[in-house]
């Protein structure tokens, strides 16, 4: 039995593998997800049938009731959820493997109550409930600063990093205390209780437009968590799938924060957006004034011209203006216009969300290019079309040192023979940073929902 | 250390190599079903809160138990569908008649 278990384990670990493999290719990335969840099925089911003969009568019932509601909120909430609110539902998820880890880890601790554990298993324990809480109560904070639930703007206090580094001391003491004095259930709580508090006092500080690598980072250390469950319980399972989601999600988090142009040092603890206006008087846009133009004017200069590249960002999205924009441009092609789009490494909330909106309105896949691909044309493009997009073609990320996202690779929409925006209003982006290229003399406005104006656009471009 | 942690360090270790090596080639489109992907095998967890809440007698057992159960298989049931719904609109439809594929 304990052979097959470890075979069967091990033929589980083969297919997550395979599994995120496959999913590293557009043509087998559905496949890939089908082969992990196979891995999945395969490992659950088995320990089921290893348990069979030791469950209580309590712990039958809680097995099946908890699986059966749990299956029914992940599919009911996975399948209902919009496409554009998809970053959030990734962190709620992250959340509640976070949570469960956290908790197998008290579960384990709690079994051997007053005595000091085994340094062996109580080390891995206790890891669990520190970096599943911590990641339990961040992807809490996160979803619901995506969800708009509380501000997406960071949220400060005077003496902050002081704070958490104390925290976080005080919650190595209490782990040390358990590992070697006593683990009575006040110290479990009590270090339970800091861990959460600890989640959230580090996500909250970072900015809205951040979240992604953030959730990418707490999605790696709910691997983690798991892998030391896994020692804890002397698992080969839990161990091989947290290490690859861990080690994994590190490598994905390093490259979301390139691809921003920042340290993922920067991104955690820079509290990042919080400043609104550049302090430069003079490069700073206010007192400028913008050149709104109409949907037929625009419409006009689209219609006559050879080549544009579309910039679609979060805006888009949130207007839910995939399929009008399809149908712009199926329009313009159909004129002999050339079209193509530049996809930003973080338009949408997270690298690649803008690939899965507008695979959803069948826009074909050669047409989506990626920044360096791009960025070299724009300069023999006659117009860029930017969708609900802002601080991925603020030329301040080039031009102004002073700026929170200087460095930051951008867009070069600015260097397109005309520029035209389409926007809601004259707010910032998600960065809460003013945009210049709003005031160039190449620029034309046009405000309103991005659905709206598109549809207003198809309208004007087919009587042109 | 017991030979047995030895042994199950060793694959940690192994294991994280191959973490950091089978994602390294993806490309950017596959970022969001990656992170989504792989947060839905994390949900194995589920096999610890099985082990977890199998043996519950106590209520406090029971609660921890069930709250643990609960949460691994939203994370890992909601994980694997919802990457699947963003997965599906990758479908191929290069037979629609797009000429030049870039390279």
């Amino acid at each position: 039995m304990i052979i097959a278990t470890e075979l069967i384990y091990l033929l589980a670990a083969v297919l997550f593998i395979l599994g995120l493999q496959f999913l590293s290719s557009p043509r087998s990335a559905r496949h890939g997800n089908w082969i992990a969840s196979a891995g999945m099925v395969l490992a659950v089911a088995w320990t089921v049938v290893v348990l069979r003969g030791s469950f209580t009568a309590a712990g039958i019932i809680i097995c099946v009731v908890g699986f059966v509601i749990g299956a029914i909120v992940g599919v009911v909430s996975a399948r209902r959820v919009k496409m554009t609110a998809m970053p959030q539902m990734v962190a709620i998820f992250n959340g509640a493997g976070g949570g469960a880890a956290a908790l197998v880890g008290v579960s384990a601790l709690l079994n051997l109550s007053g005595q000091h554990p085994e340094f062996q298993t109580g080390f891995p324990e206790v890891l669990a409930v520190i970096i599943g809480g911590i990641s339990f109560a961040g992807s809490v904070i996160a979803f619901l600063k995506l969800q708009e639930l509380i501000t997406g703007a960071p949220i400060t206090f005077p003496g902050q990093h002081l704070v958490n580094g104390l925290l976080a001391l005080v919650i190595l003491a209490l782990a040390v205390v358990l590992l070697a004095l006593n683990s009575s259930i006040v110290v479990i709580t009590v270090l339970l209780a800091l861990v959460l508090v600890l989640g959230v006092t580090f996500v909250l500080p970072i900015g809205g437009a951040d979240m992604p690598v953030v959730i990418s980072m707490l999605n790696a250390c709910t691997g983690l968590a798991v892998a030391a469950s896994g020692f804890a319980l002397n698992n080969f399972a839990l161990i091989v799938a947290g290490t690859l989601v861990g080690a994994s999600g590190t490598v994905l988090t390093r490259k979301m924060s390139d691809a921003m142009g920042r340290s993922l040092i920067n991104v955690l603890f820079g509290a990042f957006g919080q400043v609104q206006v550049s302090a430069e008087g003079g490069t700073s846009a206010a007192g400028h004034t913008v050149r709104s133009g109409s949907a037929e004017d625009i419409g006009t200069l689209l219609a006559y011209s050879r080549s544009v590249i579309i910039v679609p960002g979060y805006g888009l999205a949130v207007a839910q203006g995939q399929h009008a924009l399809r149908e712009l441009a199926d329009l313009l092609e159909r004129r002999g216009v050339e079209v193509k789009y530049a996809i930003h490494p973080v338009a949408g909330r997270m690298p690649g969300h803008m690939n899965v909106l507008l695979a959803e309105a069948n826009v074909p896949y050669e047409q989506l290019k990626e920044m360096d691909e791009i960025n070299d044309e724009f300069k023999q493009t006659d117009v860029a079309l930017v969708v609900g997009a802002n601080d991925v073609v603020n030329p301040a990320a080039r031009n102004s040192p002073g700026s929170d996202i200087y460095g930051m690779p951008i867009l070069n929409a600015d260097q397109a023979r005309n520029v035209v925006i389409l926007k809601r209003s004259m707010r910032p982006g998600f960065a809460g940073i003013d945009n210049e290229l709003f005031y160039d003399h190449r620029t034309i406005l046009l405000f309103g929902d991005a659905k709206e104006s598109l549809t207003k656009l198809v309208a004007a471009v087919k009587v042109a | 250390m017991s030979e047995q942690t030895v042994v199950l360090f060793t694959y940690f270790v192994l294991t994280a190599f191959i973490g950091f090596e089978v994602i390294s080639n993806v490309p950017t489109i596959l970022h969001t079903p990656l992170m989504s992907g792989s947060n839905a095998i994390h949900g194995i967890i589920l096999v610890g809160a099985l082990l977890i809440a199998a043996n519950a007698q106590t209520s406090l057992q029971i609660v921890l138990g069930l709250l643990a159960v609960f949460m691994a298989t939203v994370n890992v049931v909601g994980g694997f569908v919802v990457t699947d719904r963003m997965l599906e609109m990758f479908k191929a439809k290069q037979p629609g008649g797009e000429k030049g594929k870039e390279q």
